[in-house]
């Protein structure tokens, strides 16, 4: 059995083979983005007329280039990454009508592989949240269940993928972004290590922290996507001269021996019961599947909301000065004199989450709190990534839950901040940490929503995350589909199968 | 430190934000229990811990990430000017600096 839906490599295998055409596959991603965007609001912008045009010239021998896995293949991209033509509103009312003049890198590179970009995708702003309901262009809805939150901050890449529009799509991590509302829409979801993948053309946050990351169907297909985008990139000092290798290569690989590290201690109160209960069955399936299951220790993981909040909204206070009307974006109107300017711009641009997390960030690197916040959340840091090395001795892989519970109802925690940031409880130490993290599905609850968990590798290690991720999921695929999805298998030609 | 209203007055000028009286009176009860939640960090002794700036990985912080000095092509004036609120004469135009009540000091 497989998932459902049309993967990256039947779409690739038919484009390739003729049966279909990269044409068709657009105009098909394309009116599904359309059809649903009533129910999800998963996309912000759909580019019909671009992604056929694209799709046209790939069909015509058009140049691509790299992985031709990706030839032919539509994806959407978050609307915080910059796609030349196309708008990045950063799910902001300050960025409306913004279109930057550039690509992002790690679009030339899917483009250049012959992928389809087929829209931008809905996000909490500012890449700030956990749900999705912080976009200031409405919420995303889960196509599992539409009164539930897809998760957050990638909520419309999530819901595109989930729902079949499109196969693949980029997201970005900063505390959990893409994992956490992989696991909520029962897809994969893989953050690299930090320096893994450019930045350039990802809109900052908080820059020691963010990721591009990618959502897939399946591990194999997020694997395609992430080997396209990641290397050196000049144009971000921040990326690693790392070579990177085959990732698709190593994916079926044999596991047995390889040691899982469980750290039982953050498996204990906070968890949903049928999270817990769907997370031990994995376990359970990997000791099945000849792996060593072992017990270890993050004993400053528990401190990592605390650190994050104060060092990602500490980078963001930073890296949103820049919105001020003066070069792009929304400007108020008629302001009086250039410092009402900014501050009218910031306040009437601004939605709530976003100006909390810049006061707060502000706060902790004002004068006198510097080192009693900011520069002790540095040292924790340091600690909880000295945590992971020592894992990394005992174990090859870190499994948790991705998060404590599956999808909540929309509302349900937006009157406290700090309930909500805690749905990262699991996800942003491995932000912090710099590790590579791939949340992978493993069945459903008892109300019927995804549960995710994730395995969190060595730096660099991406190959063996993905070769484990891959080896549970081929034995457990998760075949049931959510109730809002786009028609259709790919047409063929001529019978197969 | 509990965090008062005027505290929170202080921080959204330096912040830049024009927050109104009703946001005060919402935002200031949140940063505060935000903050306290993170002071927990204060249970930890990190005297001889070194911060985690300047790279999260030894390959990270070894690639070279300058390059020569030498001129190349940049974005131009004119895609630079492009999404422009208020473009004139090749420059972003903004409102005049000081205002009337304004000084260089209490910018």
């Amino acid at each position: 059995m497989t998932v459902p839906g049309n993967t990256i490599e039947l779409i690739s295998a038919r484009v390739a083979g003729g049966e279909t055409t990269a044409r068709a596959v657009a105009e098909a991603a394309v009116s599904a983005a359309e059809n649903l965007n009533g129910a999800l609001n998963a996309f912000l912008q759909i580019d019909r007329e671009g992604a056929l045009r694209r799709a046209a010239e790939l069909d015509g021998g058009g140049r691509a280039e790299g992985v031709s896995l990706l030839r032919g293949v539509p994806v959407a991209v978050k609307d915080n990454i910059c796609v030349r033509g196309l708008q990045a509103t950063c799910g902001s009312r300050i960025l409306a009508g913004y279109h930057p003049p550039y690509d992002a890198t790690v679009i030339e590179r899917l483009s250049a592989a012959g992928a389809v970009v087929v829209g931008k995708t809905n996000c909490d702003e500012f890449a700030m949240g956990s749900s999705n309901e912080n976009s200031a262009f409405g919420p995303v809805r889960n196509p599992w269940d539409t009164e539930r939150v897809p998760g957050g901050s990638s909520g419309g890449s999530a819901a595109a993928v989930a729902a079949r529009v499109v196969p693949a799509a980029l997201g970005s991590e900063t505390g959990g972004s893409v994992r956490q509302p992989a696991a909520l829409c029962g897809i994969v979801g893989v953050k690299p290590t930090y320096g893994r993948v450019s930045r350039y053309g990802l809109v900052a946050f908080g820059s020691s922290l963010d990721q591009v990351s990618v959502f897939g169907l399946t591990v194999r297909d997020a694997a395609a996507v992430l080997q396209t985008i990641a290397g050196r990139d000049e144009r971000d000092a921040t990326t690693a001269d790392v070579p990177v290798p085959d990732y698709a290569a190593g994916l079926a690989g044999d596991i047995r021996g390889a040691r899982i590290g469980v750290p039982r201690a953050l498996l204990g109160e906070g968890v949903d019961a049928d999270v817990r209960l769907r997370v031990e069955e994995a376990i359970e399936a990997y000791r099945d599947l000849g792996a060593e299951v072992v017990d270890v220790e993050l004993p400053h993981a528990k401190y990592s909301i605390a650190v994050y909040y104060i060092l990602a909204t500490a980078e963001a206070s930073s890296n949103l000065a820049r919105y001020d009307g003066v070069r792009y974006g929304y400007r108020a109107e008629d302001p009086e004199d250039l410092r009402r300017m900014y501050r009218r711009t910031r306040e009437e641009g601004f939605g709530a989450e976003v100006k909390r997390r810049v006061m707060l960030g502000t706060y902790v690197l004002s004068s006198g709190y510097y080192d009693a916040y900011y520069l002790k959340a540095q040292q924790v840091r340091t600690l909880i990534r000295r945590d992971f090395l020592d894992a990394f001795e005992r174990c090859d892989a870190v499994l948790t839950p991705t998060t404590p519970t599956p999808a909540f109802r929309l509302g349900e925690k937006t009157g406290d901040p700090l309930s909500m940031y805690l749905s990262d409880i699991y996800t942003c130490m491995a932000n912090l940490a710099g590790v590579p993290g791939v949340s992978v599905p493993c069945g459903l609850s008892s109300a019927g929503l995804p549960v995710g968990f994730q395995l969190m590798g060595r730096h660099w290690g991406e190959s063996d995350i993905l070769r484990l991720a891959h080896a549970y999921e081929h034995t457990h695929p998760l075949t049931e589909r959510p109730r809002v999805m786009a028609g259709g298998q790919l047409e063929s030609t001529h019978d197969d199968d | 430190m509990p965090i008062t209203e005027d505290d929170i007055r202080k921080i959204a000028a330096l912040a830049h934000l024009e927050i109104s009286e009703d946001e005060l009176h919402t935002l200031a009860p949140q940063i505060a229990s935000i903050v306290s939640y993170v002071e927990q960090l204060n249970e930890l002794d990190t005297s001889r811990v070194e911060p985690a700036i300047g790279g999260l990985t030894p390959e990270g912080a070894r690639t070279a990430a300058a390059r020569e000095d030498e001129a190349r092509p940049s974005l131009g004036q004119a895609l630079a000017l492009e999404q422009a609120p208020d473009p004139a004469h090749g420059h972003f135009r903004v409102p005049k600096v000081l205002g009337g009540s304004e000084t260089k000091e209490n910018f």
